[in-house]
Order: C-alpha cells, then sequence, then structure tokens
C-alpha cells in the first residue's frame, strides 16, 4: 500500500506523542535516583529511565528519517505546547504510590501499544516495536510485582495505593487521547488506534488489579485528561523542560 | 574477506564485560567488504538504552582502520532484534568466568520465575534467589546464593 500525506501525518503524530511519553516518563522516572524507598527500587527506577530514553531516542531517529530535525534538536528546544506526552507522564513523581502506580498504568499500555505496532506495516517501527517488547516486559513485571505486594502491605499500604488508584486513572485514560489520522492510520495497517488500545489495556489492567484486591474505578463515570496529545499541559512540563535542556541551552553547538 | 572481519571483530571486546567479544554476545549482524580495504558493519543495541552502544561502534571502527581497512562503515539498526539466544556458547563462558550467570535459553516468552533459580556462577548451586531483575547495568539482574553466601549478578534473559 502506498503511503499517502494523511498516513505520513498520522505516523509522525503517533511517533511523536510514544518518543514524548518515553522522553518524560523516563525524565521523570530518572527523579527517583538516590530517592528510592530502597536501594533496589532506587535502581530499578533508574534501569527503567535509562531503558525509557532509549527507546525515545529510537523513535526521535525514525522521526529524523522521516524529515524531522535531529533528536537532540526535537528533544531539547522545543516547549511544552509542542509537546505530545499525556498529562499523566508530566506530573511530578510525588509520593511512591503515585509513581508506582503510574509506572503500572503507563508500562502495561505501553507494552500493549508496541504488541499491536509489531505487526505494523511501517517495518521500522514494527522492528523498533518487536524490540522494545522484550526490554518492557520486565517493567510491567515490575510493577505488577510492587502492586501486589502493596496491596498485601497493610491497611495503609493499601489504602494509599487505592487512593493512588483512583486519582491516577482519569489521567490514565487520558493516554488513549485519539489524534486526528485514526482512520487512516488503521486503514492502512500503521496502527490500531487508540480505541483498541484503550480496550486492551482495560482487559489487562482491571482484572490484573481486581486479583490484588484494588477496586477499579469505572471508565463511564471517569473523566479522561485529554490535552497532552495535542499540546494542551499541566503547569509541571515546562519547569521540567527547562531543567532538562538547562546544560544543552547554555550552548546547544557544544560538541561532548 | 567476511571472515578475516570477523575474526578481527573477535578480538573487540564488550566494554562493560571484558571477556566477550562482541561476535560472541551476537550483536554484530552484518558483515561486508564489497571490495578490498572496505568494511560496512552492522550492529544491533543489545537494549535500546545501552550507553556502551556509541563506544563499541568506535572500537569497531579503530580495530578495522588499525588493521588496514581504509572505508569503513559501523552502523547501529534495529533490522535484526537482539536477543539472549544469539549470544554464542563461548559467550555464555565468557560470562561466567567474568562472574556473571549466563542468560537460560528461552523459547521468546520470559517470565520472572525463570531469574527465581538462577544457577550461581561461582559453585553452579541452584538455591538461589533473586534479589531484583535491575542491576548495575541495564542487561543484569542480582541474586543471592543460599549455598555460599554470594552475592552475584546474571545476565538476564531477554526475548
Amino acid at each position: 500500500m502506498e503511503f499517502t500525506e494523511k498516513h505520513v501525518e498520522g505516523l509522525k503524530e503517533l511517533l511523536y506523542k510514544m518518543a514524548d511519553d518515553l522522553l518524560i516518563i523516563g525524565h521523570r522516572n530518572s527523579e527517583w535516583t538516590g530517592l528510592g524507598p530502597m536501594l533496589e527500587e532506587d535502581i530499578a527506577f533508574s534501569s527503567m529511565a535509562q531503558d525509557k530514553i532509549g527507546q525515545s531516542l529510537a523513535l526521535f531517529e525514525l522521526l529524523h528519517e522521516l524529515g524531522e530535525s535531529d533528536p537532540d534538536t526535537v528533544a531539547f528546544t522545543r516547549n511544552d505546547n509542542q509537546f505530545h506526552c499525556s498529562q499523566l507522564v508530566e506530573l511530578p513523581i510525588g509520593e511512591y504510590d503515585f509513581s508506582m502506580v503510574r509506572h503500572f498504568f503507563f508500562d502495561h499500555a505501553e507494552a500493549i501499544r508496541f504488541e499491536m505496532l509489531a505487526d505494523s506495516v511501517f517495518e521500522p517501527l514494527a522492528m523498533v516495536a518487536r524490540k522494545f517488547k522484550g526490554e518492557i516486559k520486565y517493567h510491567t513485571m515490575h510493577a505488577d510485582i510492587f502492586m501486589q505486594k502493596l496491596a498485601a502491605g497493610g491497611e495503609e499500604s493499601f489504602s494509599r495505593m487505592q487512593n493512588a488508584i483512583n486519582e491516577t486513572f482519569g489521567l490514565a485514560l487520558g493516554m488513549f487521547e485519539p489524534g486526528k489520522f485514526e482512520a487512516e492510520l488503521i486503514e492502512a495497517g500503521i496502527f490500531g488506534g487508540e480505541a483498541e488500545l484503550q480496550q486492551r489495556w482495560l482487559d489487562k489492567v482491571v482484572p490484573l488489579l481486581e486479583s490484588f484486591g484494588y477496586v477499579v474505578p469505572k471508565v463511564e463515570s471517569t473523566e479522561p485528561a485529554f490535552g497532552g496529545r495535542h499540546g494542551v499541559h499541566t503547569p509541571h512540563l515546562q519547569p521540567l523542560l527547562d531543567e532538562m535542556t538547562e546544560v544543552f541551552s547554555i550552548d546547544p553547538g557544544a560538541d561532548w | 574477506m567476511p571472515n578475516s572481519i570477523k575474526a578481527l571483530l573477535e578480538t573487540v571486546m564488550d566494554p562493560e564485560i571484558p571477556t566477550i567479544s562482541i561476535v560472541d554476545l551476537g550483536i554484530v549482524t552484518g558483515i561486508e567488504s564489497p571490495e578490498p580495504g572496505h568494511a560496512i558493519i552492522e550492529l544491533t543495541p543489545t537494549f535500546s538504552g545501552c550507553p556502551a552502544l556509541r563506544i563499541m561502534e568506535q572500537m569497531v571502527h579503530d580495530k578495522l582502520a588499525e588493521s588496514g581497512y581504509t572505508h569503513i562503515e559501523v552502523k547501529t539498526t534495529f533490522n535484526k532484534q537482539w536477543n539472549t539466544n544469539m549470544i554464542t556458547e563461548k559467550g555464555l563462558i565468557a560470562l561466567k568466568q567474568h562472574g556473571l550467570a549466563p542468560p537460560p535459553k528461552h523459547d521468546g516468552y520470559i517470565e520472572l520465575d525463570v531469574l527465581s533459580d538462577t544457577p550461581c556462577p561461582y559453585c553452579n548451586s541452584r538455591n538461589t534467589e533473586m534479589q531484583t531483575p535491575f542491576g548495575p547495568t541495564l542487561c543484569r539482574s542480582m541474586h543471592y546464593c543460599k549455598n555460599c553466601l554470594n552475592a552475584f549478578e546474571a545476565f538476564k534473559p531477554v526475548s
């Protein structure tokens, strides 16, 4: 199938939101370095951060091959309204309960997204997705273990996790905000679409959380935190970008 | 010609695990020499966030240059996706020599229990437990041997 202009636009939109999600969650995860509740968690969040930033680089390189600027320029010179990450990933790390629930919701969505993309007709993306699938397996396993352990960790532990689930669920649904080119991407076989992804995600995370003893809010009565995919962000993103790009901004042409 | 290039690359060691060559690690996915003095090498990343990647590209470049190759191209691609089954038998032994438990062969489907009784690289006991699937580098997990009471690391299986 020949790609039309709309297919390419849709593909770029898809790559931008995935790359931005990974770059920003990677940066947020890295903020646990040195602050984890125990050494192993410190290392886990740092390792996952490193994986995610590596994955975002691979996606920015695909965008570069499609005619966008080089990865450093794209990652380090845009303002918040040019970012396509979901609002979920940009929020500060908060307490460990929120970070863990975000990690659980985000990584299951990513794992399913990569699984879907592994069959994409856009072969360069399919190859990258097949690679990421194996890496992210460790991220979802980590999230599952801790969601389960913390559910069984006593009254305070359970209620904090349950509250974090309640507060984070709408933000997580914001990940599945449809793009402008959903129909074109589905028709061309590039990506199965956000609606299918959301359904598969719900089929995965809801039974899992219920098996750990949590109550999952209803989709119908939860307002999804949309906006991030088209540049509408919380006040938390720009300060993060300022910090992330501080060194780069001092001398953008520096040779490292 | 590709065979002599391969022999050269067998002397390029992983910068983080100096007992294993990049060939035995399984990351050399393409060797071409369209004419004498030319070498086109394709590498594939173990993990997409691996910081050693650029260093390995440079090491390959340097090794070929000092061996007389004048036109050298080293590129990293995802065309062939690395997994731990691509580590050679020699490579698995080399990992153990470095004190890392080698990854078990897998059929593409990995669950945490494959890590739970990883054989200790020091005493070979399976009376071990995994401490965390994340370690000092992206490719390692951390374990404890209840037999010889040593902490050890494993090169974790990746599909």
